[in-house]
C-alpha cells in the first residue's frame, strides 16, 4: 500500500520533449513498457498519435450519423403533421403530403442535427468545457503547451505507475524536463 | 501538383520557409496582443460610421413601414432580394474554401479558411436582415418564418420556396458558426495563454472551454472537423440551390429556368471569392501576412474566381439561347427587353463586369499583381450585385400585360439599407481581426516539420 500513499495528490509525471518525432517515440516507448493511462500534449494535431497511446476513438462519426437519422425523421415529421394532420389545407391542389416540397426542409434538418451532433458530441466525449485540469498546474505547460510544447505524461490512475519509477523511465527517454503533476 | 511529391511535409510550400511552432504562434497572436495600428482605427470608424446609416434606415423602417422603400407594383420584389442574394451568395467562398477545399486535402485554405469563414458568418447576418426587415413588423416575423406552435394554430406551408430558404438559411448560419467556433477552440487556448490582461485572459480562457491539446482530444477534434466538412459541403451547394428555387419555381419568364440553380451557386463562389480576395489584399498588406499568405494562394484564389466566372458567363449565354430556343414570345419578349429596353444599361454593364474584363485573369501577371487583381475583383463585386438587379427588375417590371408595366425606382432607403449592411459588415470584421486570430494558427503549425514525427506511417 505504500505506492498508493505516495501517489496520493499526485496527477502524474509530465515529460516535456522537443519535437513530434521524440514524443512519438517516447509515447511508443511507454506504451511498449506496458503504460496505458497516459495522454500526449501538442499545439498542433499530431497523426498517428492517438493511435500510439493507443486510442482509436469512433463514437463522433456514430453521433454524426445519429443526429443525422434524427434530423431526417423529425424533419419530415414536422413538415407532414404541420401540413397533413394538423392544418390540412389546399395549395394550388397539391397533395397534402407534398413529400418532394418536405424533402428540402427535411435536407437541411439533417444536416443542421447531423453537425450540432457532431459538434456537441466532440466537445462532451472530450470532456469540454473543463475549467480546471491538473495538468496546468506545471508551469511549462502553461507557458508552451498551446505553442512549443510537446508534453507526454503518465497518469498516476495506472496500473503500472509508481512516482520514482516512472520518473526514472521517463528519464531515459531524454525529454528535455520532467515535472511532477500536482492533482 | 509535380512538386507535391518532393516535399516532405505536405502543404509546406504555402508558408515561407524557415517557420516553426513559436514563430507562428508569434506573429499571428502578436497581431491581437501587440499595438492596434493605426490603420485599424480609420477603418473601423468608417465601418462604424456606415453602420449608423443601417441602424437609422431600419429605424425609420419600423416606424413607417415598407412605403419608404421603392418597390410597388409590378416590381414587388426590389432591393430587399437583390441585397439578400448578393450577401449570401458572398458568404459561400468561406464554405468552400474551409469545407471543400478541406475534403480534397488543398493545403492552401489552411491560411484564409479562419478570414473566409468569418466573411461568410458576418456576410450571412447582413443577408438576413433584409427578409427579416422587409416584413416591415420583424417583430411578427417569427410566425411567419418558423415552425412554432403559435396563439392562431398557424403552420408555415412546407410547399413554398420562401419557407425552404428560410431553412436553408438558418441552417447554413447556425452550421457556419459551429464550424468557425470548433475551429476556432485551439487558438482560443493560444490566446488564453498568451493574453496579458486578466479580462482577456479570462474570456480567452472561457471561450477556449479549457482546451489543453491532448492528443486523444485532438483525434475526436479532427474526426469532428472532417464530418462537419463533408456536412457543409452538400449544405452550401444546397443554400444557393434552394435560394435561386425562389426565383424558379415561380412562373415569371426569366425566373423560371432549370439552369438557375448550377448558374446561382457558381455565381456564388465566384462573388465570394472576389470578396475574399478584396478582403484579403489589403489585410495582407496591412500585417505584413506575406509568410503565410503568398502568391500561390492569391493566384489560386484568382484561379478559381476566373473559373466560376466563366460558369457564370456561360449562364448568361443559356439565358440569352433559351429566350430564343423557347419559341414562347414571352420569354423572347423577357431577353430581348433586357438586352435592349430602359435597364439595357444595367445589363451590358454587368456582362462587360462578369463576363469581360474576368478574361483579365487569364494572364498570370495580372494575378500575381495585387493592384489590378484588387481592381478586377472590385469589378466582379459590382457585377454581381448587377446581376441579382437584373434578374429581379427586368424580369417583373414588364409582365405578360403590357397595361401593367412600369419602372422600378429604388428610394434613398433602398440605398442607406444596403450601403448600411456594408457598414455593418466592415465593423464585424475589423472586430474580429482585432479580437480573434485572422489566420488559423494551430492549422498553420501543420505545414511545418516539427509537426509531423519522423519515419511514421501515418506521415501525410
Amino acid at each position: 500500500m505504500a505506492d498508493v500513499q505516495q501517489t496520493a495528490g499526485v496527477h502524474g509525471v509530465m515529460a516535456e520533449f522537443a519535437d513530434a518525432t521524440e514524443l512519438m517515440a517516447a509515447v511508443k516507448a511507454a506504451y511498449a513498457d506496458g503504460y496505458r493511462q497516459m495522454d500526449a500534449y501538442t499545439a498542433a494535431p499530431i497523426h498517428g498519435l492517438a493511435e500510439a497511446l493507443g486510442h482509436d476513438d469512433r463514437r463522433v462519426q456514430k453521433l454524426t450519423f445519429i443526429g443525422g437519422v434524427l434530423g431526417f425523421l423529425g424533419g419530415f415529421a414536422l413538415c407532414y403533421w404541420t401540413s397533413v394532420i394538423d392544418y390540412p389545407l389546399n395549395i394550388g391542389g397539391r397533395p397534402l403530403n407534398s413529400w418532394v416540397a418536405f424533402s428540402i426542409p427535411t435536407y437541411e434538418t439533417t444536416i443542421l442535427l447531423s453537425a450540432l451532433a457532431t459538434a456537441g458530441g466532440m466537445l462532451a466525449i472530450n470532456g469540454l468545457p473543463m475549467p480546471y485540469h491538473p495538468v496546468f498546474n506545471v508551469e511549462a505547460f502553461r507557458k508552451t503547451a498551446s505553442s512549443t510544447g510537446f508534453f507526454l505524461c503518465i497518469e498516476a490512475t495506472d496500473p503500472r505507475f509508481d512516482l520514482a519509477r516512472t520518473r526514472v523511465f521517463l528519464e531515459g527517454l531524454h525529454p528535455k524536463a520532467i515535472n511532477e503533476v500536482n492533482a | 501538383m509535380l512538386d507535391h511529391a518532393k516535399e516532405e511535409v505536405p502543404g509546406a510550400r504555402y508558408i515561407a520557409p524557415g517557420h516553426n511552432f513559436g514563430s507562428i504562434s508569434d506573429k499571428i497572436a502578436g497581431i491581437i496582443t501587440g499595438r492596434t495600428p493605426f490603420s485599424w482605427f480609420v477603418g473601423f470608424l468608417i465601418g462604424f460610421s456606415i453602420l449608423q446609416l443601417l441602424l437609422v434606415a431600419l429605424t425609420y423602417l419600423v416606424f413607417k413601414g415598407t412605403g419608404i422603400w421603392g418597390v410597388n407594383n409590378p416590381v414587388g420584389w426590389g432591393f430587399a432580394i437583390i441585397n439578400f442574394v448578393w450577401w449570401i451568395g458572398i458568404g459561400h467562398a468561406g464554405t468552400l474554401i474551409s469545407a471543400i477545399l478541406m475534403l480534397f486535402r488543398q493545403h492552401w485554405r489552411t491560411s484564409i479558411n479562419r478570414a473566409a469563414e468569418a466573411m461568410t458568418v458576418f456576410a450571412v447576418a447582413c443577408a438576413a436582415i433584409f427578409p427579416i426587415f422587409h416584413t416591415g413588423r420583424p417583430w411578427l416575423a417569427a410566425y411567419w418564418l418558423f415552425p412554432y406552435p403559435n396563439s392562431m394554430a398557424l403552420w408555415p406551408n412546407f410547399r413554398s420556396p420562401l419557407i425552404w430558404d428560410v431553412f436553408a438559411v438558418s441552417t447554413y448560419a447556425t452550421v457556419s458558426i459551429v464550424f468557425w467556433y470548433i475551429g476556432l477552440i485551439p487558438d482560443l487556448a493560444t490566446m488564453r495563454d498568451r493574453a496579458k490582461s486578466p479580462i482577456s485572459q479570462r474570456l480567452y480562457g472561457i471561450f477556449a472551454l479549457g482546451w489543453r491539446g491532448s492528443a486523444i482530444h485532438w483525434q475526436r477534434y479532427e474526426t469532428a472537423s472532417l464530418m462537419l466538412a463533408g456536412l457543409s459541403t452538400p449544405l452550401v451547394l444546397s443554400v444557393h440551390t434552394v435560394v435561386s428555387f425562389d426565383f424558379a419555381v415561380s412562373v415569371i419568364p426569366g425566373w423560371h429556368a432549370t439552369i438557375f440553380p448550377p448558374y446561382f451557386v457558381a455565381g456564388a463562389i465566384y462573388a465570394g471569392f472576389a470578396m475574399v480576395l478584396t478582403l484579403m489584399i489589403p489585410m495582407r498588406a496591412l500585417y505584413g501576412l506575406h509568410d503565410f499568405i503568398t502568391e500561390r494562394h492569391i493566384d489560386n484564389m484568382a484561379k478559381v474566381t476566373l473559373a466560376t466566372g466563366l460558369i457564370v458567363f456561360y449562364g448568361y449565354c443559356m439565358e440569352a439561347f433559351f429566350g430564343w430556343y423557347s419559341a414562347n414570345q414571352f420569354e423572347q419578349f423577357m431577353i430581348t427587353n433586357r438586352m435592349t429596353g430602359p435597364y439595357a444599361g444595367y445589363y451590358w454593364a454587368l456582362i462587360m463586369c462578369n463576363g469581360v474584363i474576368p478574361q483579365l485573369l487569364w494572364s498570370r501577371k495580372i494575378r500575381t499583381s495585387v493592384v489590378p487583381l484588387f481592381a478586377v475583383c472590385m469589378v466582379v463585386n459590382v457585377g454581381m450585385w448587377l446581376e441579382r438587379f437584373v434578374i429581379v427588375v427586368t424580369s417583373l417590371h414588364r409582365d405578360f400585360l403590357p397595361g401593367s408595366w412600369g419602372m422600378y425606382y429604388p428610394t434613398v432607403w433602398d440605398w442607406s439599407t444596403f450601403i448600411g449592411t456594408m457598414g455593418l459588415f466592415l465593423t464585424l470584421f475589423y472586430l474580429f481581426i482585432r479580437v480573434l486570430p485572422m489566420i488559423s494558427i494551430f492549422e498553420i503549425r501543420t505545414l511545418t516539420p516539427a509537426a509531423h514525427a519522423k519515419g511514421d506511417a501515418h506521415h501525410g
